[in-house]
């Protein structure tokens, strides 16, 4: 999860990603997700070789890359916490809780700890709008979450 | 002679083509429209302005902005009027209490987040916003101040959501905190442009231009610069530099940009003398409503303090300059020219035409050389780029220009482009053909260099068959075998145009196995099956139009190359049908008028030989002198002559011999040994060092005239201007003409005109009236086409028969050595034009500050050269020094400059190898080695302190 020591390493690894989905209708998503798996974020150096392979140009791409929140910018910490900040998990109190989390961690949103464990995301629906509000810590979600609850998914996540 | 014009109304959205007539009542006004049509574009068809932001007929409708909304009888809700398309009966209603209530919750958010200082705006009074808010009777924003983009610091500190103006472009500025987010400038990019530099990053109240990606600004993203953003813009978040200085313009003269062979129509935006900025006319007919960045912005040459506009003499050319009257100028020059005649006979003097100055200018300076000087000593530029072209077009077709107008690029199938660089020597045709490419239509590049139009966004199929410099004729020979070998081939047209034993003579002559696409790769380093893929694809394309430029010209072979291309286009019946034929991108503004003319020392304006009687009686007849039926001397004739002592005296108007001609010793060499040296031009240039009187020029915006583009259409240039210098530069050719007894009384170049009519049939029917009326036409203008041709051969081709040529490849003089293993090739760069003498004194500089060498990565470290590393390019001719750029985009073997910078003098290595059948010189084809050096050459360094001896000017004494 970090980036290769040099230039032609990080240009050589895209271009197996690119090629890997290049003859794939819309490649540019699969192309920037695995962009990301690789390496944590979307390296602003990767948008002019995939703008080139594509045919595009890397305004095109960069539009896309900050089109999408998930697409980082920057390493986040090793393990992200996101909490749902849309309007269902507004109504049931989403924002006391964020509150609550930002103070238990000591980070404001977008932050990662000193220690580059944990960062504190909000994200706007994930889609359990029955039961808000929600929260997710790398692939699992969580319904009706309270800072306990959060706290233990941190602490089980070895974060 | 101000024309003041009420800009063109933006309609909202662009005019649709079908032959479907739709009728539709837009607020009780009955209008009919072509189908397809926006209910917006209907409306203002109807004359009724619906209000809106994001909508404008640059683009194509994008419904984000919600501001017009109509309501539409039938139709549920409000629909936006811009994405709406126009119904059979359909029943608008533009203005309804509910629409004018959502247009006012519209504004009031766009207002509730842009700064109110709309008196300090530069903006002010030419802002859409302002007037649309004006539009809808905003008169309150009931929203709280919050988050915004504009503020720089609210209450808490520094507001993070502003960013600060980018200043990095010279001409324009981006400002975000007064943007609403339209995204017409990131569409303008895509649409008209064609380079997608542009871009909206995040999303929802994130939402932002970008150029490029985040960590560029416009100067270092793919910008070009070419202000359709700007153009666009209906706020001051993209806006001309010299609007933010000067003000808003108070009146427009329409004039044609002086740039390129593409003939941009512009707006010239005034206020009182001075420019404030120049936007193309939607109603211009070769660039519809685009430009690129030196029409564009770089006009700022005309006002440059380089520019010297009083007479100058100097008994010898190492004196220094002396500041005289007009009247001491020219009757030194008279005094001289006649003392020359009279002592080395009538023909030792001679004049060379400008391709930047007008048709009527051109014609009375190849008027004097023939009815003053009494001799047919005059030659053009175009001797050194589209002489070939005249010529092979004339014996293949029957006259000496390309056969289609820039529209037809729109119905292209397939774009076949030799030689030429279109996105950066005529860029707005190059978008333009961009435009198609991304619609689907095909590309084919024959190019040494790997040219921008190959990388175009979005585009379709593309193919490149980098050939060898000098292999020209073999490559597109080999493509006419593969298409006669498969018979793809049109027999019909081929039978009913041209002569069929003629092509069945060619046919034999194609087939020869040398010509066969294995045997041509062994020369042009073309793989055979590229060769043959691209003869299936343009023979196959049901409208194949062929595109090319001086890298087709300027061989030793050039005209063999052009009649090849005819030949090509002739047996795929690719002529006389939109979308198809074979069209030069001419070079200069003017070149294919200067050219028409008369300005070749063998052919009267029209083309008509000096020898044809009926043609010379008729000049004897109305100029009212004898006429000299011996055709005179071409450029590298004088220069030859002048070394033998036999030439000695020439009259130049507007061109840089010295730097634009080959072998750049011979010519200084041949003006030197010259007793009178005339530079007519707005700069003391490089030819100027050598000469004995500089007589001021005159801009293109000081004047009156008429310019031809490269698709043979007659474009007005209107004075929005005084001249500086005091007279246009027809009044001083006719004061000098006078100062040798001519007596000539024009008063406004349509009198000049109206001879030219009088006296060329394909320009008959040209008058000011009609090109006033029409804004443009396309010769021939006579009787037959009282409004011009904008497709040529439609019925038949002008010569009669269309004439197969056979085009033996000879390859050039010009051979790879042990001593120069290497091929130079020359070319241009989008910011700089020709010998940069205008481009150099604009900002232009931003982009091209001096030339560089290109070379592929293997030759560099072949000769331990490293990027940025001056070298050394010597030739059989002469060196000079430059830095390199290590690239692919030229082959192994092949290196690639441009000359716009006169401190490089790329042309001291070209050679004086020159077109078999014109003399056109074989710029593109120079042996040459490169090896590291330390800085400029000695030859530089030379050069460098005579041009700075020979440019001193004495003190006028004090009064």
């Amino acid at each position: 999860m970090s980036l290769p020591a040099s230039p032609v390493e990080l240009t050589e690894r895209i271009a197996e990603i690119i090629a890997a989905h290049k003859d794939r209708e819309g490649p540019m998503l699969p192309i920037l997700h695995d962009i990301q798996e690789e390496w944590g974020f979307v390296p602003e150096a990767a948008q002019p070789i995939i703008a080139e392979a594509l045919g595009l140009t890397r305004a095109e791409v960069h539009g896309v890359v900050s089109f999408y929140h998930d697409f980082r910018d920057h390493p986040s910490g090793r393990h992200v916490l996101r909490l749902c900040r849309a309007e269902a998990c507004q109504s049931m109190g989403a924002d006391a809780l964020a509150a609550q989390v930002q103070a238990a961690l000591g980070l404001d949103w977008h932050e990662t700890t000193p220690d580059g464990r944990l960062t504190l995301e909000p994200v706007f629906c994930l889609g359990l709008c029955a039961c808000a509000p929600s929260a997710q810590m790398g692939d699992r979600l969580m319904g009706r979450a309270t800072l306990a609850k959060v706290q233990r998914l941190v602490a089980g996540a070895g974060a | 002679m101000k024309d003041f014009i009420i800009p063109s109304r933006d309609m909202g959205t662009p005019a649709v083509k079908s032959d479907v007539i739709v009728n539709l009542t837009v607020d009780g006004i009955p209008v009919s429209v072509p189908s397809g049509t926006s209910v917006m574009r209907a409306a203002a068809v109807a004359g009724i302005s619906v209000p809106k932001l994001c909508a404008t007929d640059h683009v194509s409708a994008f419904g984000s902005c919600r501001l017009c909304v109509v309501q539409i009888d039938g139709m549920r809700g409000t629909p936006a009027s811009c994405t709406t398309p126009v119904g059979e009966g359909m029943v608008v209603r533009t203005q309804t209490d509910e629409v004018a209530q959502i247009r006012k919750g519209v504004m009031e958010l766009y207002i509730s987040d842009h700064p109110l200082d709309c008196l300090t705006c530069a903006a002010n009074g030419d802002c859409e916003l302002q007037d649309m808010a004006g539009a809808v009777g905003l008169r309150e924003v009931r929203y709280e101040p919050g988050q915004n983009h504009f503020a720089k610091r609210s209450a808490e500190g520094p507001n993070p959501e502003y960013r600060p103006k980018d200043q990095s472009n010279p001409y324009f500025t981006f400002d975000p905190a007064k943007c609403i987010v339209c995204s017409r400038c990131v569409r303008a990019c895509e649409e008209v442009q064609g380079t997608f530099a542009l871009t909206i990053e995040g999303r929802g109240f994130d939402s932002r231009v970008s150029a490029g990606m985040e960590s560029d600004s416009f100067l270092s993203s793919d910008c070009v610069s070419c202000g359709a953003c700007v153009q666009v813009c209906p706020t001051a978040t993209l806006i001309e530099n010299k609007v933010i200085e000067i003000g808003t313009p108070e009146h427009i003269v329409k004039t044609t940009c002086a740039y390129c062979g593409v003939g941009c129509s512009f707006d010239v935006h005034m206020r009182g003398e001075e420019v404030v900025r120049m936007v193309p006319s939607m109603d211009g007919k070769a660039n519809r409503g685009h430009s690129c960045v030196k029409g564009r912005f770089a006009w700022g040459y005309a006002t440059h303090q380089d520019r010297k506009l009083e007479p100058m003499i100097r008994e010898k050319i190492t004196d220094p300059w002396r500041v005289v009257s007009w009247d001491e100028a020219l009757g030194f020059a008279a005094d001289r020219l006649r003392k020359s005649q009279a002592d080395h006979g009538r023909d030792s003097i001679g004049v060379i035409t400008s391709s930047r100055c007008t048709n009527e200018e051109t014609y009375l300076v190849q008027k004097l050389a023939r009815a003053v000087f009494g001799n047919n000593n005059t030659d053009t530029c175009a001797r050194v780029c589209h002489s070939p072209t005249g010529y092979g077009l004339k014996t293949a077709f029957g006259t000496s220009a390309g056969t289609h107008d820039f529209d037809s690029v729109e119905d292209t199938d397939l774009a076949l482009v030799i030689g030429a660089n279109p996105t950066d020597g005529h860029p707005v045709f190059g978008s333009r053909l961009r435009k198609r490419l991304r619609q689907g239509a095909g590309l084919i590049v024959i190019d040494p260099r790997e040219i921008d139009l190959l990388s175009t966004p979005h585009m379709g199929d593309s193919m490149h068959l980098p050939l060898r410099p000098g292999t020209n004729v073999a490559v597109v020979t080999s493509l006419a075998h593969v298409i006669v070998a498969e018979k793809l081939y049109d027999e019909a047209f081929i039978r009913e145009k041209c002569d069929w034993d003629e092509f069945l003579a060619y046919a034999d002559f194609a087939l020869d196995p040398k010509h066969s696409p294995e045997e041509v790769e062994k020369l042009s380093k073309v793989p055979a099956d590229l060769i043959r893929k691209a003869a299936r694809a343009y023979a196959s394309a049901p409208r194949g139009s062929i595109y090319y430029g001086l890298g087709v010209t300027e061989h030793s072979q050039g005209s063999t190359t052009v009649m090849a291309i005819a030949n090509l286009a002739m047996m795929c019946g690719n002529i006389g049908v939109p979308g198809t034929g074979v069209n030069p991108l001419r070079g200069q503004n003017n070149v294919q008028g200067s050219c028409d003319m008369g300005s070749f020392p063998h052919e009267y304006p029209g083309y008509r030989h000096v020898s044809d009687d009926a043609t010379r009686e008729l000049y004897q007849r109305v100029w009212g002198v004898e006429l000299s039926p011996e055709p005179g001397l071409r450029i590298p004739n004088m220069f030859d002559e002048a070394l033998a002592g036999r030439f000695r005296g020439l009259y130049c108007q507007g061109e840089d011999i010295v730097q634009s001609d080959p072998d750049t010793r011979h010519v200084t060499g041949a003006l030197s040994a010259m007793d009178i040296v005339i530079v007519h031009d707005l700069f003391l240039n490089e030819t100027s060092n050598y000469a004995h009187v500089f007589l001021p020029g005159s801009s293109f915006l000081e004047k009156d005239g008429t310019f031809t583009n490269a698709e043979r259409r007659i474009n007005l240039v209107n004075r929005a201007m005084t001249p500086k210098n005091g007279y246009e530069d027809w009044e001083v050719t006719q004061l000098l003409a006078n100062r040798l007894g001519a007596n000539w009384t024009y008063e406004h170049p349509r009198e000049i005109m109206a001879e030219i009519a009088l006296t060329t049939p394909s320009f008959a029917n040209v008058t000011y009236d009609l090109l006033e009326r029409e804004g443009s036409v396309q010769w021939p203008c006579n009787e037959a086409a009282p409004l011009g041709t904008p497709l040529m051969h439609i019925d038949g081709f002008v010569r009669g028969k269309g004439k197969f040529i056979h085009t033996e490849y000879v390859a050039t003089e010009e051979r790879t050595g042990a001593r120069f293993p290497l091929l130079l090739t020359t070319g241009r760069i989008l910011s700089q034009y020709n010998v940069g003498a205008q481009t150099r004194r604009t900002d232009n500089t931003a982009w091209h500050p001096e030339d560089i060498l290109e070379i592929h990565p293997s030759d560099a470290e072949n000769r331990g050269v490293r990027d940025g590393d001056w070298v050394r390019v010597a030739s059989r001719s002469g060196d000079t020094s430059l830095r390199a750029l290590i690239t692919d985009r030229v082959a192994p073997g092949v290196v690639y400059t441009t000359f716009h910078h006169p401190t490089t003098q790329a042309n001291v290595v070209t050679t004086d190898n020159s077109d078999w059948a014109t003399n056109c010189p074989e710029f593109k084809v120079t042996a040459v080695q490169v090896s590291p050096s330390n800085g400029p050459s000695e030859w530089q360094e030379e050069y460098q302190s005579h041009s700075d001896q020979s440019r001193r000017i004495l003190p006028t004494a004090a009064e």
